[in-house]
């Protein structure tokens, strides 16, 4: 982060990517997947607003980094597989 | 291995500000997939100014322009002035404002991109209040909604205005392609996008966005709300294209109280206002109707 | 090079041409309203080549005028008055912003009383925005004015917005001749606009976010550092424009017959025009007198100021508006200026030509025959300040 008048930038940009702010801290319940009955549909996948859930062979993989553990990717699968659990589990 | 329904590529990352459920980045996300790369963006204050984060974090892909509050229509008119000046071709020119900054304070600006036609794509992202600023009202907060500015109290002090009408103030502009459409349904969503941003003009989409903090919701409920939303009338899916309506859903009719119920903003609504709010909507919708037959009876007379 | 009679509007819309402003926010307003409809003639006729907005508000002009230029495209509005004060958070925007803006000025009265007639109060009341002001006293001056503004503000060390001053129906409305050099000169002056920075699709970035208080004060140094450098490149753009064309404006301050001067009046606009012509007359008189026009209000011109004071027995400020704190904005200036400085002579404040009222050479002579008395005897009853030409027989060489 620069310090002096000299080595800010004529005006301030946003060139950093926000991936590096963690907002999985954030969370107070995190998605668990049963990948035995998931039927990789991907509806969890296109509805994560915080773009936390990639798709694999398996299953759905959650980004805990990231993800604020809202619970729509629980509410949308339409096979119920998706748990919210509890952090503090 | 299922077939994915939207384009698979992101241009936003994670990491943002949005609160946990958040209609409007499920909003943006699909706006970006379906506009791609060559977009600027126009971002007035709104929750939308915070959530890429703060300087000099971001979370979008492609480049974007703070403006002041009420100046989303002037700006992207400006910037499409700027591109055809410079000779710059094939670049979405797409603002991106809250119900606020549109249906209040922006609307000047907005009446005056529609009425000189220019070629630009106006969103609003609609969470039905002024939520950045903590849940104040706005012209686009429904009756009967608590906000900070209409807190109910014990005098029953609930949002009395309807919610304003910005499809039929688009309309009366008469510019080429008005719709609305909802995070619940995606696909829809990128249709209606990518057909706007072929349409030469100025194009108007408003998207329905929950807010679960601004609606005392359960975060989870986000998408299923918007469903529900639809049935029982609360919103509408619809395309004006060159005049002609089109409804584009015309779900099995649920009651409303079961929508408002799931949403603390509405705990404390009376049996009649919730009656007189389902009749009022229920006319809308078949004034809808009606005006998709008759563009459509039009369109077939010519 | 051809030499036209035009009024201070139509000088105004032929240094946009001639500037290569690429993109215009056109709002109507009197007494402005003639630049953008000859802007438009322009363009109509094929001479200009600008995409031209016809926006709906002059808050909105601003507004598309910051975004083309962050988009990288020379931007150029024209507002007056009650439509600059309407811009009023957007032109702090474009300071912020750092976009190279300009924007023409037809300085009239603010209302209520409605008036639109010339005074200064709508461009002093933006003094603190920073945007760089420039004032003229004819036409010929605003024309050479808009290219040199765009000089200055799109300078990397500088890189702010500049708003040019010239007063109502006197400039506005009032032919007098201009002499237009050739395109090709105008354009080894001034070349195309090279911004730092913009939005660009192959690099993506993000302009204006939120900022911590941490980082915010940094970037507001930046701006104020850039005011500072202005004041260089201000001096250079007008040397350069006087080897170019043969005319100079003084660099910051347009200084008459002050060299020797031991009493001098400074103020802006076209009064200063008829107090030169008052000024030889005393000469003839044999009387020590000197006119100080202001040419640049942002960045103010400290040292054009102190050098007046090290010389002059007593200095006259004019202003054609109030604060409404105490003394013109002028006289506030000035004085804050000679506070700290080794000589103070004294300064005395005569509020003006406040809506448009005319300020006469008789007018002026009283002036220059008051502050002399002050040197002399000091304020008396009357005090530092000075409601000058009311018609409430404070002021005995005024006719009701």
């Amino acid at each position: 982060m620069p310090q002096t008048v000299d080595e800010i930038p004529i005006t301030p940009m946003n060139t950093v990517d926000s991936s590096i702010v963690k907002t999985g801290a954030w969370r107070a319940f995190r998605p668990i997947c049963d990948n035995s009955r998931c039927i990789k549909c991907w509806t969890c996948w296109k509805f994560c607003p915080d773009v936390s859930i990639s798709i694999s062979e398996e299953g759905p993989v959650f980004d805990y980094d990231h993800c604020k553990g809202c619970g729509i990717c629980a509410e949308v699968c339409p096979v119920k597989c998706i748990e919210m659990v509890p952090e503090s589990k | 291995m299922a077939k994915l329904t939207i384009p698979d590529d992101e241009l936003m990352s994670p990491g943002h500000m949005g609160c946990l459920g958040c209609g409007a980045t499920l909003a943006m996300r699909y706006v970006l997939k379906a506009s791609g790369r060559r977009t600027i963006l126009s971002i007035p204050a709104c929750c939308w100014a915070v959530m890429p984060g703060v300087w000099p974090n971001t979370c979008l892909q492609v480049p974007e322009l703070y403006t002041p509050f009420e100046t989303t229509g002037a700006s992207i008119s400006g910037i499409r002035a700027a591109l055809d000046a410079l000779g710059e071709e094939d670049v979405n020119v797409i603002g991106f404002a809250g119900d606020g900054g549109t249906a209040d304070i922006g609307i000047q600006a907005l009446s005056g991109t529609a009425d000189r036609g220019d070629d630009v794509l106006y969103i609003m992202y609609d969470n039905e209040a002024y939520m950045n600023t903590g849940i104040q009202r706005s012209g686009s907060t429904p009756i009967g909604a608590w906000t900070t500015t209409t807190p109910v109290g014990t005098t029953g002090d609930w949002e009395k205005s309807m919610k304003k009408d910005m499809i039929a103030i688009m309309a009366a502009h008469r510019i080429p392609y008005i719709a609305t459409a909802v995070v619940g349904y995606p696909e829809d969503l990128i249709r209606k996008v990518k057909k706007a941003l072929s349409i030469k003009g100025t194009k108007f989409l408003q998207i329905f966005s929950p807010c679960p903090t601004g609606w005392k919701m359960d975060p989870g409920l986000t998408v299923a709300i918007t469903k529900e939303a639809l049935s029982c009338r609360a919103f509408n899916l619809l395309e004006i294209e060159n005049g002609i309506y089109t409804v584009n859903m015309k779900p099995k009719k649920t009651p409303l109280k079961d929508y408002l119920f799931k949403q603390g903003r509405f705990r404390h609504m009376p049996e009649e206002l919730i009656e007189e709010l389902e009749r009022d909507l229920d006319r809308y919708y078949e004034e809808l109707l009606s005006h998709e037959e008759c563009s459509k009876r039009k369109a077939e007379g010519e | 090079m051809v030499k036209e009679l035009l009024t201070g509007n139509k000088a105004t819309a032929y240094g946009a041409m001639y500037a290569r402003a690429q993109v215009i926010a056109a709002y109507p307003i009197t007494p402005q309203t003639t630049i953008v409809e000859r802007i438009a003639d322009l363009i109509s006729e094929g001479r200009m080549h600008a995409k031209y907005v016809k926006v709906e508000s002059e808050h909105s002009a601003m507004a598309a005028s910051v975004a083309a230029s962050n988009t990288g495209a020379r931007a150029f509005t024209a507002t007056s008055a009650h439509g600059l004060a309407l811009m009023h958070e957007v032109l702090m925007w474009a300071a912020g912003a750092r976009t190279p803006c300009v924007l023409v000025n037809v300085n009239r009265a603010m209302g209520p009383p409605w008036s639109v007639w010339a005074d200064h109060q709508d461009a002093m009341a933006e003094r603190d925005t920073g945007v760089i002001q420039f004032w003229c006293e004819n036409n010929q001056e605003i024309f050479d004015t808009v290219i040199m503004a765009y000089k200055v503000a799109e300078d990397h060390d500088v890189m702010l917005p500049a708003m040019i001053n010239q007063d109502a129906f006197y400039l506005s409305h009032t032919s007098e001749p201009v002499d237009l050099p050739d395109q090709e000169a105008v354009d080894g002056y001034l070349p195309p606009l090279d911004p730092m920075v913009k939005l660009d699709v192959e690099d993506p970035k993000g302009f204006g976010s939120l900022i911590m208080p941490p980082q915010y004060m940094e970037f507001r140094a930046h701006m104020a550092r850039s005011m500072d450098n202005a004041r260089e490149k201000i001096r250079k753009a007008d040397r350069e424009w006087e080897e170019l064309t043969g005319r100079s404006y003084g660099g910051m301050m347009d200084m008459y017959r002050c060299e020797d001067a031991e009493f001098v009046l400074f103020g802006a606009g076209t009064m200063m025009s008829t107090a030169k012509d008052v000024v030889d007359e005393l000469r003839k008189e044999n009387r020590r007198v000197g006119i100080a026009r202001l040419r640049v209000f942002r960045p103010f011109p400290v040292d054009e100021v102190r050098y007046l004071a090290d010389r002059v027995h007593a200095l006259g400020v004019m202003d054609r508006t109030y604060t409404f704190g105490r003394g013109g904005p002028l006289y506030n200036e000035v004085n804050g200026q000679l506070y700290n400085h080794s000589n103070r002579p004294p300064t005395k404040n005569y509020v003006i030509g406040v809506g448009g009222r005319d300020v006469r050479p008789k007018h002026i002579r009283a002036l220059f025959d008051d502050i002399e008395r002050v040197s002399k005897e000091g304020y008396g009853d009357e005090g530092e300040i000075h409601w000058w030409g009311l018609l409430d027989g404070t002021t005995p060489e005024v006719e009701k």
